[in-house]
Protein backbone atom coordinates (compact mmCIF):
# COMPACT_ATOMS: atom_id res chain seq x y z
CA UNK A 1 0.00 0.00 0.00
CA UNK A 2 1.40 3.86 -0.66
CA UNK A 3 0.75 6.47 0.92
CA UNK A 4 -2.50 7.40 -1.26
CA UNK A 5 -4.29 4.68 -0.52
CA UNK A 6 -3.40 4.19 3.52
CA UNK A 7 -4.96 8.02 3.76
CA UNK A 8 -7.85 7.09 1.71
CA UNK A 9 -8.37 4.02 4.32
CA UNK A 10 -8.64 6.48 6.84
CA UNK A 11 -11.07 8.90 4.80
CA UNK A 12 -12.99 5.98 4.61
CA UNK A 13 -12.53 4.87 8.07
CA UNK A 14 -13.85 8.32 9.19
CA UNK A 15 -16.68 8.01 7.08
CA UNK A 16 -17.90 4.78 8.19
CA UNK A 17 -17.32 5.97 11.85
CA UNK A 18 -19.83 9.25 11.07
CA UNK A 19 -22.49 6.84 9.45
CA UNK A 20 -22.33 4.42 12.65
CA UNK A 21 -22.36 7.80 14.78
CA UNK A 22 -25.60 8.62 12.99
CA UNK A 23 -27.50 5.49 13.51
CA UNK A 24 -26.74 5.11 17.29
CA UNK A 25 -27.67 8.38 17.25
CA UNK A 26 -31.52 7.50 15.53
CA UNK A 27 -31.41 4.32 17.72
CA UNK A 28 -31.23 6.91 20.83
CA UNK A 29 -33.79 9.00 19.69
CA UNK A 30 -36.01 6.04 19.70
CA UNK A 31 -34.94 4.29 23.27
CA UNK A 32 -34.86 7.35 25.43
CA UNK A 33 -38.24 8.12 26.80
CA UNK A 34 -39.20 11.90 26.58
CA UNK A 35 -37.80 14.81 24.68
CA UNK A 36 -35.15 16.11 27.12
CA UNK A 37 -33.31 12.86 26.96
CA UNK A 38 -34.12 12.27 23.56
CA UNK A 39 -32.63 15.81 22.49
CA UNK A 40 -29.36 14.47 24.49
CA UNK A 41 -28.78 11.73 21.61
CA UNK A 42 -29.82 14.33 18.37
CA UNK A 43 -27.46 17.33 19.81
CA UNK A 44 -24.40 15.15 20.68
CA UNK A 45 -24.12 12.01 18.44
CA UNK A 46 -25.60 13.80 14.87
CA UNK A 47 -22.87 16.43 15.84
CA UNK A 48 -20.00 14.41 15.72
CA UNK A 49 -21.88 12.54 13.24
CA UNK A 50 -21.77 15.00 10.83
CA UNK A 51 -18.40 16.04 11.79
CA UNK A 52 -16.64 12.68 11.17
CA UNK A 53 -18.71 12.70 7.87
CA UNK A 54 -17.92 15.91 5.91
CA UNK A 55 -13.90 15.39 7.70
CA UNK A 56 -13.83 11.94 5.78
CA UNK A 57 -15.41 13.52 2.29
CA UNK A 58 -12.30 16.59 3.05
CA UNK A 59 -9.74 14.09 3.38
CA UNK A 60 -10.65 12.24 0.07
CA UNK A 61 -11.15 14.64 -2.13
CA UNK A 62 -8.02 16.46 -0.58
CA UNK A 63 -5.97 13.81 -1.30
CA UNK A 64 -7.37 11.49 -4.13
CA UNK A 65 -7.99 14.65 -6.30
CA UNK A 66 -5.90 17.15 -4.90
CA UNK A 67 -9.04 19.29 -4.26
CA UNK A 68 -8.96 21.41 -1.45
CA UNK A 69 -13.00 22.30 -0.32
CA UNK A 70 -13.23 24.79 1.56
CA UNK A 71 -16.71 24.69 1.86
CA UNK A 72 -16.74 21.19 3.99
CA UNK A 73 -14.31 22.55 6.27
CA UNK A 74 -17.36 25.62 6.66
CA UNK A 75 -20.23 22.78 6.83
CA UNK A 76 -17.75 21.47 9.84
CA UNK A 77 -18.05 25.12 11.74
CA UNK A 78 -21.63 25.94 10.98
CA UNK A 79 -22.72 22.41 12.07
CA UNK A 80 -21.06 23.23 15.83
CA UNK A 81 -22.25 26.55 15.98
CA UNK A 82 -25.85 26.13 15.07
CA UNK A 83 -26.75 22.33 16.15
CA UNK A 84 -26.18 22.95 20.63
CA UNK A 85 -28.38 25.83 20.01
CA UNK A 86 -30.84 24.01 18.06
CA UNK A 87 -31.20 21.84 20.76
CA UNK A 88 -31.12 24.38 23.43
CA UNK A 89 -34.11 25.95 21.62
CA UNK A 90 -35.98 22.96 21.24
CA UNK A 91 -36.51 22.10 24.33
CA UNK A 92 -35.99 25.35 26.22
CA UNK A 93 -39.38 25.35 24.20
CA UNK A 94 -40.82 22.23 25.11
CA UNK A 95 -40.10 22.99 29.04
CA UNK A 96 -42.07 26.10 28.64
CA UNK A 97 -45.11 24.40 26.93
CA UNK A 98 -45.05 21.99 29.98
CA UNK A 99 -43.91 19.26 28.23
CA UNK A 100 -44.23 15.67 30.76
CA UNK A 101 -40.66 14.29 32.07
CA UNK A 102 -40.13 10.42 32.42
CA UNK A 103 -41.09 9.23 35.16
CA UNK A 104 -37.47 8.19 35.73
CA UNK A 105 -36.41 11.92 36.27
CA UNK A 106 -35.55 12.83 39.66
CA UNK A 107 -34.79 16.31 39.94
CA UNK A 108 -36.41 19.65 38.97
CA UNK A 109 -34.93 22.98 40.24
CA UNK A 110 -36.47 24.90 37.40
CA UNK A 111 -39.72 23.87 38.31
CA UNK A 112 -40.22 26.57 40.58
CA UNK A 113 -38.57 29.55 38.73
CA UNK A 114 -40.88 29.24 35.85
CA UNK A 115 -44.21 28.48 38.16
CA UNK A 116 -43.00 31.89 39.92
CA UNK A 117 -42.49 33.45 36.54
CA UNK A 118 -46.03 32.68 35.40
CA UNK A 119 -47.52 33.74 38.25
CA UNK A 120 -46.11 37.57 38.17
CA UNK A 121 -46.95 37.79 34.83
CA UNK A 122 -50.83 36.30 35.13
CA UNK A 123 -50.77 38.58 38.11
CA UNK A 124 -49.42 42.00 35.82
CA UNK A 125 -53.20 41.03 33.44
CA UNK A 126 -55.35 41.00 35.89
CA UNK A 127 -54.00 44.69 37.59
CA UNK B 1 -5.37 42.51 21.75
CA UNK B 2 -6.76 43.36 18.29
CA UNK B 3 -4.23 46.49 18.62
CA UNK B 4 -0.93 44.35 19.20
CA UNK B 5 -2.22 41.68 15.95
CA UNK B 6 -2.47 44.54 13.88
CA UNK B 7 1.51 45.82 15.22
CA UNK B 8 2.07 42.72 13.69
CA UNK B 9 0.64 42.73 10.47
CA UNK B 10 2.55 45.73 9.59
CA UNK B 11 5.38 44.13 10.88
CA UNK B 12 5.27 41.19 8.87
CA UNK B 13 4.24 43.91 5.85
CA UNK B 14 7.45 45.58 6.19
CA UNK B 15 9.29 42.48 6.47
CA UNK B 16 7.78 41.78 3.09
CA UNK B 17 8.74 45.12 1.81
CA UNK B 18 12.59 44.80 2.96
CA UNK B 19 12.80 41.63 1.49
CA UNK B 20 10.80 42.49 -2.04
CA UNK B 21 9.45 39.24 -2.85
CA UNK B 22 5.07 39.82 -1.83
CA UNK B 23 4.23 36.52 -1.37
CA UNK B 24 2.25 34.50 1.16
CA UNK B 25 5.65 33.00 2.56
CA UNK B 26 7.37 36.14 3.41
CA UNK B 27 4.14 37.40 4.85
CA UNK B 28 4.09 33.93 7.31
CA UNK B 29 7.85 34.18 7.75
CA UNK B 30 7.65 37.85 8.63
CA UNK B 31 4.54 37.40 10.30
CA UNK B 32 6.80 35.03 12.97
CA UNK B 33 9.38 37.44 13.36
CA UNK B 34 6.82 39.95 14.39
CA UNK B 35 6.03 37.39 17.05
CA UNK B 36 9.24 37.39 18.49
CA UNK B 37 10.06 41.01 18.30
CA UNK B 38 6.54 41.48 19.97
CA UNK B 39 7.57 38.93 22.39
CA UNK B 40 10.93 40.73 23.59
CA UNK B 41 9.12 44.10 23.80
CA UNK B 42 6.26 42.43 25.63
CA UNK B 43 7.19 44.57 28.79
CA UNK B 44 6.48 48.33 27.30
CA UNK B 45 2.87 46.81 25.71
CA UNK B 46 -0.30 47.89 27.56
CA UNK B 47 -1.93 44.56 27.88
CA UNK B 48 -0.36 40.78 28.10
CA UNK B 49 1.76 39.27 24.88
CA UNK B 50 -1.43 38.21 22.94
CA UNK B 51 0.04 35.12 21.78
CA UNK B 52 -1.17 33.79 25.65
CA UNK B 53 -4.40 34.58 24.61
CA UNK B 54 -4.17 32.70 21.52
CA UNK B 55 -2.27 29.70 23.43
CA UNK B 56 -5.76 29.90 25.75
CA UNK B 57 -7.85 29.37 22.59
CA UNK B 58 -6.20 26.33 21.32
CA UNK B 59 -6.14 24.67 24.67
CA UNK B 60 -9.98 25.72 24.82
CA UNK B 61 -10.65 23.58 21.39
CA UNK B 62 -8.38 20.67 22.59
CA UNK B 63 -10.47 20.75 25.96
CA UNK B 64 -13.55 20.82 23.58
CA UNK B 65 -12.35 18.14 21.01
CA UNK B 66 -11.79 15.58 24.16
CA UNK B 67 -15.07 16.53 25.90
CA UNK B 68 -17.01 15.75 22.56
CA UNK B 69 -15.78 12.27 22.01
CA UNK B 70 -15.76 11.38 25.72
CA UNK B 71 -19.88 12.69 25.65
CA UNK B 72 -20.28 10.42 22.92
CA UNK B 73 -18.65 7.56 24.16
CA UNK B 74 -21.13 8.09 26.95
CA UNK B 75 -23.93 8.71 25.23
CA UNK B 76 -23.16 4.82 23.12
CA UNK B 77 -23.09 3.53 26.29
CA UNK B 78 -26.40 4.21 27.48
CA UNK B 79 -28.29 4.27 24.31
CA UNK B 80 -26.83 0.26 23.87
CA UNK B 81 -27.29 -0.58 27.40
CA UNK B 82 -30.19 -3.44 27.66
CA UNK B 83 -31.67 -1.73 30.17
CA UNK B 84 -32.73 2.29 30.41
CA UNK B 85 -31.71 2.95 34.07
CA UNK B 86 -30.07 6.49 34.04
CA UNK B 87 -32.04 8.99 36.03
CA UNK B 88 -32.37 11.76 34.27
CA UNK B 89 -32.71 15.63 36.23
CA UNK B 90 -32.63 19.38 35.71
CA UNK B 91 -29.95 21.12 38.14
CA UNK B 92 -28.77 24.71 38.23
CA UNK B 93 -25.50 25.73 37.98
CA UNK B 94 -24.34 28.98 39.15
CA UNK B 95 -21.39 30.84 36.75
CA UNK B 96 -18.86 33.64 37.58
CA UNK B 97 -19.19 34.58 33.82
CA UNK B 98 -20.27 37.66 32.89
CA UNK B 99 -20.78 39.22 29.62
CA UNK B 100 -23.27 37.26 26.81
CA UNK B 101 -20.55 36.16 25.13
CA UNK B 102 -18.81 34.33 27.37
CA UNK B 103 -22.22 32.51 29.24
CA UNK B 104 -23.05 31.98 25.45
CA UNK B 105 -19.99 30.15 24.62
CA UNK B 106 -20.17 28.26 28.05
CA UNK B 107 -23.66 27.11 27.52
CA UNK B 108 -22.90 25.78 24.14
CA UNK B 109 -19.72 23.59 25.46
CA UNK B 110 -22.06 22.30 27.91
CA UNK B 111 -24.65 21.05 25.48
CA UNK B 112 -21.49 19.15 23.56
CA UNK B 113 -20.08 17.82 26.93
CA UNK B 114 -20.75 14.22 28.50
CA UNK B 115 -24.34 13.70 29.94
CA UNK B 116 -25.36 17.35 29.76
CA UNK B 117 -27.74 20.09 27.59
CA UNK B 118 -28.37 23.45 28.75
CA UNK B 119 -31.98 24.32 29.70
CA UNK B 120 -32.50 27.71 30.01
CA UNK B 121 -31.09 30.99 31.88
CA UNK B 122 -32.13 32.47 35.03
CA UNK B 123 -32.93 36.21 34.18
CA UNK B 124 -30.17 37.89 35.38
CA UNK B 125 -27.81 35.60 33.40
CA UNK B 126 -26.21 34.12 36.48
CA UNK B 127 -27.85 30.55 36.68
CA UNK B 128 -27.88 27.96 33.87
CA UNK B 129 -30.03 25.29 34.05
CA UNK B 130 -28.76 22.40 32.74
CA UNK B 131 -30.39 19.10 32.15
CA UNK B 132 -28.69 16.26 33.10
CA UNK B 133 -28.90 12.44 31.84
CA UNK B 134 -27.58 10.42 35.46
CA UNK B 135 -28.00 12.92 38.33
CA UNK B 136 -26.91 10.94 41.03
CA UNK B 137 -23.49 10.00 40.44
CA UNK B 138 -22.70 13.08 37.74
CA UNK B 139 -23.65 16.04 40.36
CA UNK B 140 -19.30 16.40 41.47
CA UNK B 141 -19.00 15.55 37.92
CA UNK B 142 -20.38 17.80 36.35
CA UNK B 143 -19.10 20.86 38.65
CA UNK B 144 -15.65 19.58 38.08
CA UNK B 145 -16.31 19.44 33.98
CA UNK B 146 -18.11 23.05 34.47
CA UNK B 147 -15.13 24.78 36.20
CA UNK B 148 -12.38 23.51 33.90
CA UNK B 149 -14.78 24.93 30.95
CA UNK B 150 -15.24 27.90 32.87
CA UNK B 151 -11.84 28.92 33.80
CA UNK B 152 -10.87 27.96 29.93
CA UNK B 153 -13.08 30.89 28.67
CA UNK B 154 -12.08 33.22 31.42
CA UNK B 155 -8.65 32.84 30.31
CA UNK B 156 -9.57 33.64 26.81
CA UNK B 157 -11.27 36.62 28.02
CA UNK B 158 -9.50 37.96 31.16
Amino acid sequence: MNVNEISEFIAAVLMLAGSIMAVISAVGIIRFPDVYTRSHAGTKSSTLAVLLTLLGAFLYFAIAEAFVSVRLLLGILFVFLTAPVAGHLIIRAAYRAHVEMADITIEDELKEVISQKEEEKDQSHLR
Amino acid sequence: MAFQILVNIIIAVTWMFLQNSYTATSFLFGYIIGIIILFILRRFLVFNFYMNRVWAIIKLIMLFIIELIKANLDVIKIVLSPKLNNQPGIVAVETRLETNVEITLLAALISLTPGTVSMDFSSDGKTIYIHSIDVPDKEDMIEQIRNSFERAIMEVTK
